[in-house]
Order: structure tokens, then C-alpha cells, then sequence
């Protein structure tokens, strides 16, 4: 380490600046990594504020506390800070802090565009959240903004919301190109591509799915804002349109979105497992060609989303074999982590413990899904709770848990100390209980006929929404015990070693910990 | 900073390599985004899909009538929103045999004050049927223009298709009548032929 340092002697004074100019005109990986994920946490406890009027209101049958309006403005503002303000911003900074660490860089590609897709965030998402103060309220149309809902029946605030993502579209494709010409041109040497860790290899795939369907999410919400304001007749039928090519444009960005939120936690998952079994990962180069075969698949199955807008049979049968298809390199990824498992040294630690449940509880998630790709029986579930139950089946314990085991396995190395371990546990048990209890309900929920968005239900549905409920405020007040717990890291306790896992490997354990601010000044030999 | 000097200029031509890509990327997906929309138009009209009914059908050669077989067409008009005309079909059904020629009306009368622009959309079910319902003639070809109290009858000349598939027995051809605002001050024989949406 100290070549490190007298590198760094000889040039300028480097450390952080001091005061709020450090934050605001960083360059530095790690900050621009920490500012993204305390963005992300702050996003999570404000859509999951949200999830809590929802679950409030759908304690009982009947309207006690919001009305309908409002209740639709809380459904769609939580799908939309979840997925864009939440669970891709904890992504990025994952990979901002760890990418560089893991190849042997110095910083990412391009610094000052990475200090720039971040300070666009806060500014989308203020003025997406700026809308529920305005008049005729936030969007209130579902995440998915579905023409005509949006453009001729969409509240004045729509334009902001449009504008909005294109903000946030804006910093997600200058992040992912970030991404990409990092790990393609700032590799250590010796560092072949089918060298690299996993979670690198996942992140390069995902940037590419990024930059492939971002700009189409822009396309739609751009044919959104002419119809609305230009004139032009894209989804309105009096003037040619089609409302269908809506969603179908939506869905086309839409359903490699989803895998953008998975792929990276596959690929921390991977190394987690790996680091708790004691065993290097088996099937490295599977997992590299599985996750490859799932993005290129994700482009071919969209219209499953919209089995029953009155397709002609054989697109039905096509997306679904297609989405049947998915399934095989998705459960190569779930027998080698099981086959990682096997026989090896497990100890279950935070980290481990988080990336167990995601294997489960992802692996339900996607039955639910082959259940739902099935197109004769999507009639019967289409916009049903059931469909609530599977996608937050695959995202809370899917995409937040796979955050969270992140957080836990690289907190040493971002703060310098161990976490506390038992609240760490206590996080882990609350969670898993609360997430099932208000999950798992909703597929009978769906099952027995309960549509989605609805503010007021039918009284057979009272019991188990008002487990759902209760599962859900645990599962929302166990979170602020995670802030607690990387508050108190932060703030001191226990020495990390450089390496605190046994069994982790990897260039970003060769580093101390706290990682120094300026880290593989020079490039690390990879053998 | 000796390595830098060595590294760094090869990395810099790279990266800028690598960005150009990206962005040609995203910019190649934003059109196409765009592209999808007259894909999704071409791709409906071949298979049919989606109950859209083509434009004028030219007939190449007068088809020979299938006097065994009778389909019954149904027809149905709706107002799109905002739309106060009264807009009916003047027969709700009738039976056709495949190949021959049928005229039909719809009956559209403007009960406002003043002078309004009206078109109507089709849409055909089931949607398989759709390739095989030629509209030689459609008032859904043009923009209708009515003054304020006048009432007009349009017609639709039609050809069911000698190969519409065995099973299907009913047709239905829906109209949705969409208010396109206030005429274009012109003289009234030229109103006639007010432009063409050219939606079939």
C-alpha cells in the first residue's frame, strides 16, 4: 500500500475537500458509490412511506383514511420512486464503490459524468415528488402510465412527470455508459474478461440492457408528451392512433427494465455465497453465458405483460414459450448457487443469511411468474393481487435483498468497521417475516379474484389483507433499523480487517479497510 | 506520475471510442422506439391484427358469389368522448353471402348550434376476420363535415371475402365517431373532400 501513497505524494494533495463542495463536486468513485446508495435509502423510505398508505387504507374494506384519487397517486408514485428512485440508484452505487475495487482501477472512466448522472437524480426525483403538491395531483395512472390513462385522462402534472424521466433516463444511460467503458478499458492487466467477478460481468450486461431500453422508455414518454401538448395522434384513436402501441412500446422497455433491477444482485449473490461456502463459485462461466442468455432473451417476451389486449394466437404462444424459456438459464443460476452451497463451509452471517432468502424467495417469485407466462391462465390472473405478489416476490427479496446483502458483506470495507451482527441478524428475521406476511397473502388474495389498484375490496378479502397489512408495517419499521445499524457502523465499533470474510475473494479484499479514498493508483497484477 | 503518461493516452482514445458507441446506441434506440410505431402499423395491416381494417380495397376482378354460404354482418356505432352527434347504423345487421357487393348506410345527424367535424374509426371483430372484409367504399375514408341540425346518410360498400375462414359465421364492424372540431372555412363543395386520415 504505501507504493500507493508515494505515488500520490508526488502529485497534489489528495484526500476528500472539505464541507458540502466535497458532495457536490466529487469525482471520486466511492463518494459519488455513497452518495448514490444514501440517495437510494432515502428513495426506499419514501416509497415505502407510500407502500404504507396503500397498506393502511387496505387494512379494512371501505375508505377510512385517503380517497381514491389519492390512493391511485400513492400506487403509482411507490412503483415509480421504487424502481427508479430506490432499487436502480442502489445499483449504480454498488457499482460505482465496488466496480472500480473489484477490477483494479483507479476510479471510474469518466469521473465527472459519473458526478453529473448523479446530481441529475435528486433534481427528476424532486420534481416527480413535486407533483403531488401541485393541482389535479401526482400522476395517478400506474407506474406503467398506460395510454389513453396518461395522455387524455392524465392529471396537468403529467408534463412533469414526463419530464422527470427523461431526467432520470438521462443519468441512468450516462451511468451505464460509465459502467461500460470501465470495466472494458480499465481492467488490471491480466484481467481477461472471463477473469472478471461476477458482480462486474452482470453490471457490464445490465449497462448494456440500459442503454438499449432507456431510450425507448424516453421514445414513449416523448409520443406521451406530443399527444398530450403537440397535437399528434401516437396512442389516440380519433386521430389513427393505437392505444395498444402503447403499452407495447412500454413493455419493450419494460420488461428488460426488470431484469436491470435483478442482474446486478445475481451477480453479488454470487460472490456472497461463494465467500460463506468457502468455495470458489461453481459454474463460473454458466453463470457469465446465463445471465448473457437471459438479457438477449428479455427483448423477445414483452407482450406476455398484455396477454389479453386480444392478441392473435400464435403471439400468444410465442411469448409464452419464449418466457417458459427464461426459466432455464434463471435455474442455471439457482442450481449452481445451490451447488456452490453444497458441502461447503457455511456460516450464516448477515450477508449470508440475506443471500439464502433471496435464492428461496426469488426462486418463488419466478413459480409465480412461470404460473402468470402461462397465457390461458394469465386471463384468470391478469391484474389480479397475484400479480402484485410475484413482482414483489422477485423484487423485495430479489433486488432489496440482494442490496442488502451487499450492504452487509462490503459495509467493512466502505466504513472500517464490523457492523453489529446480532441487530444485523434481527434486520434479517424481521424483514423475512414481515416481507412473507405481507406478500405471500396477495397470491391468494389474486387467486380468489382481488384486483390490483383498488382502494376499497370485496369483504371476503378483509382477513388476509389485514395480515398483509400487519406484515407490512414490520417489514417498514425493520427498515429503520438497518439505518441504525449502518449509522452505528459508520460511527465506530469493532476493526475490519482488509479481508473481515474468510472466505470472500477478490482484488477489493487486497485493499484496507476503510478503502483508502484513492485506491490502484497502480494497476494490481491479476494472475 | 511516470505510468500515467504511458497509460493514460491509450486509454483516453479508447474511452472516447467506447462512448461514441454507447451513444450511437442510445441514439440508434430512441429512433427506433419511433420506428416501432409504423413497424406496428405494417405489421398489423399484413396480419390483420388488432380488428384495423385496411383502406379502399380495388378489386381486381369481380368476384363470384358464394350463394351456399351466409354471413351475417353486425354493425355497431359509438360516440367517441365529447362527441353529441347522434350516429346510428340504419340496419343493425344484415346477411351477406361471401363475394357479393352490399351497401349499407350509417345515419349521422350534428343536434348542436353550430357546424362540427366528425370521423369515425372501424374496428373489426374477431380481428381474424379483418383481412377478409374489403370496404370498397367508407365514409370512414373522410372526414365528415355537418352543419349545425344537419343530419346526413353515409354509405359503406363492402365484399365479404370468398376466403374468410369456415368458422367464422359473424362479423362485427364497429364505428367509434370522433369529434375533430370546427370546419375549415371553405366553400361547401370543396368541404367535401376534407382530408383524409387515411386510417381506414
Amino acid at each position: 500500500m504505501s507504493a500507493v501513497i508515494d505515488t500520490h505524494a508526488q502529485d497534489h494533495h489528495h484526500g476528500p475537500a472539505k464541507g458540502i463542495s466535497r458532495w457536490l463536486f466529487t469525482t471520486n468513485h466511492k463518494d459519488i458509490g455513497s452518495m448514490y446508495l444514501m440517495f437510494s435509502f432515502a428513495m426506499f423510505l419514501l416509497g415505502g412511506s407510500m407502500a404504507m398508505v396503500i397498506r393502511a387504507e387496505l387494512f379494512q374494506p371501505g375508505l377510512q383514511i385517503v380517497e381514491p384519487e389519492f390512493f391511485n397517486q400513492m400506487t403509482t408514485m411507490h412503483g415509480l420512486i421504487m424502481v427508479f428512485g430506490a432499487v436502480m440508484p442502489a445499483f449504480v452505487g454498488l457499482a460505482n464503490w465496488m466496480l472500480p475495487l473489484m477490477i483494479g482501477a483507479p476510479d471510474m472512466a469518466l469521473p465527472r459524468m459519473n458526478n453529473w448522472s448523479f446530481w441529475l437524480l435528486p433534481c427528476a426525483f424532486l420534481i416527480l415528488v413535486s407533483t403531488l403538491f401541485m393541482q389535479g395531483g401526482a400522476p395517478n395512472f400506474g407506474w406503467t402510465f398506460y395510454a389513453p390513462l396518461s395522455t387524455t385522462y392524465g392529471p396537468p402534472s403529467t408534463t412533469f412527470f414526463i419530464f422527470a424521466v427523461h431526467i432520470m433516463g438521462v443519468s441512468s444511460i450516462m451511468g451505464a455508459i460509465n459502467v461500460i467503458a470501465t470495466v472494458l478499458n480499465m481492467r488490471a492487466p491480466g484481467m481477461t474478461l472471463m477473469k472478471m467477478p461476477l458482480f462486474v460481468w452482470t453490471w457490464l450486461i445490465t449497462a448494456f440492457l440500459l442503454i438499449a431500453v432507456m431510450p425507448v422508455l424516453a421514445g414513449v414518454v416523448t409520443m406521451m408528451l406530443m399527444d398530450i401538448h403537440f397535437g399528434t395522434s401516437f396512442f389516440d384513436a380519433s386521430g389513427g392512433g393505437d392505444p395498444v402501441l402503447f403499452q407495447h412500446v412500454f413493455w419493450f422497455f419494460g420488461h428488460p427494465e426488470v431484469y436491470i433491477m435483478i442482474l446486478p444482485a445475481f451477480g453479488a449473490i454470487s460472490h456472497i455465497v461463494s465467500a460463506f461456502s468457502r468455495k470458489p463459485l461453481f459454474g463460473y462461466a454458466s453463470m457469465v453465458y446465463a445471465v448473457g442468455a437471459i438479457a438477449i432473451m428479455s427483448f423477445l417476451v414483452w407482450a406476455h405483460h398484455m396477454f389479453t389486449v386480444g392478441m392473435p394466437l400464435a403471439g400468444q404462444l410465442f411469448f409464452m414459450y419464449a418466457t417458459l424459456l427464461i426459466a432455464v438459464p434463471t435455474g442455471v443460476k439457482v442450481f449452481n448457487w445451490v451447488t456452490t452451497m453444497f458441502r461447503g463451509s457455511l456460516s450464516f452471517e448477515a450477508p449470508m443469511l440475506f443471500a439464502v432468502a433471496f435464492i428461496i424467495l426469488f426462486t418463488i417469485g419466478g413459480f409465480s411468474g412461470l404460473m402468470l407466462a402461462i397465457a390461458p391462465a394469465d386471463f384468470q390472473y391478469h391484474d389480479t393481487y397475484f400479480v402484485v405478489a410475484h413482482f414483489h416476490y422477485v423484487l423485495v427479496p430479489g433486488a432489496i435483498f440482494g442490496i442488502f446483502a451487499s450492504a452487509y458483506f462490503w459495509l467493512p470495507k466502505w466504513t472500517g468497521y464490523m457492523y453489529d451482527e446480532t441487530l444485523a441478524k434481527t434486520h434479517f428475521w424481521l424483514s423475512f417475516v414481515g416481507m412473507n406476511l405481507a406478500f405471500f397473502p396477495m397470491h391468494f388474495l389474486g387467486l380468489a379474484g382481488m384486483p390490483r389498484r383498488i382502494p376499497d375490496y370485496a369483504l371476503q378479502f378483509t382477513n388476509f389483507n389485514m395480515i398483509s397489512s400487519v406484515g407490512a408495517f414490520m417489514f417498514a419499521a425493520t427498515q429503520l433499523l438497518f439505518l441504525f445499524i449502518v449509522v452505528k457502523c459508520v460511527r465506530g465499533g469493532e476493526k475490519a480487517p482488509a479481508k473481515p470474510w474468510d472466505g470472500a475473494e477478490g482484488l477489493e479484499w487486497t485493499v484496507p479497510s476503510p478503502a483508502p479514498y484513492h485506491t490502484f493508483s497502480t494497476p494490481p497484477e491479476v494472475k | 506520475m511516470a505510468h500515467d503518461t504511458e497509460t493514460s493516452q491509450p486509454l483516453r482514445r479508447s474511452n472516447s471510442r467506447v462512448i461514441a458507441w454507447c451513444l450511437s446506441g442510445v441514439v440508434g434506440m430512441f429512433a427506433f422506439g419511433f420506428a416501432l410505431v409504423p413497424l406496428y402499423e405494417v405489421f398489423c395491416e399484413i396480419t390483420g391484427i388488432n380488428g384495423k381494417t385496411g383502406g379502399r380495397y380495388e378489386a381486381s376482378a369481380v368476384q363470384q358469389v358464394d350463394e351456399d354460404r351466409t354471413v351475417r354482418v353486425q354493425f355497431l356505432a359509438s360516440n367517441g368522448p365529447g362527441m353529441t352527434w347522434e350516429f346510428r347504423p340504419v340496419v343493425r345487421s344484415v346477411d351477406v353471402h361471401p363475394g357479393e357487393v352490399v351497401t349499407v348506410n350509417f345515419y349521422a345527424a350534428n343536434g348542436t348550434e353550430e357546424a362540427m367535424v366528425g370521423q369515425a374509426v372501424p374496428s373489426l371483430a374477431p380481428s381474424e376476420g379483418t383481412l377478409y372484409f374489403h370496404k370498397t367504399e367508407c365514409f370512414c375514408f373522410n372526414q365528415q363535415p355537418l352543419d349545425a341540425g344537419e343530419s346526413v346518410e353515409m354509405p359503406l360498400i363492402f365484399i365479404v371475402d370468398r376466403d374468410l375462414p369456415e368458422h367464422i359465421t359473424k362479423l362485427t364492424l364497429s364505428y367509434t365517431l370522433y369529434d375533430q372540431g370546427k370546419p375549415v372555412n371553405v366553400s361547401r363543395t370543396d368541404r367535401v373532400q376534407t382530408k383524409t386520415n387515411n386510417n381506414g
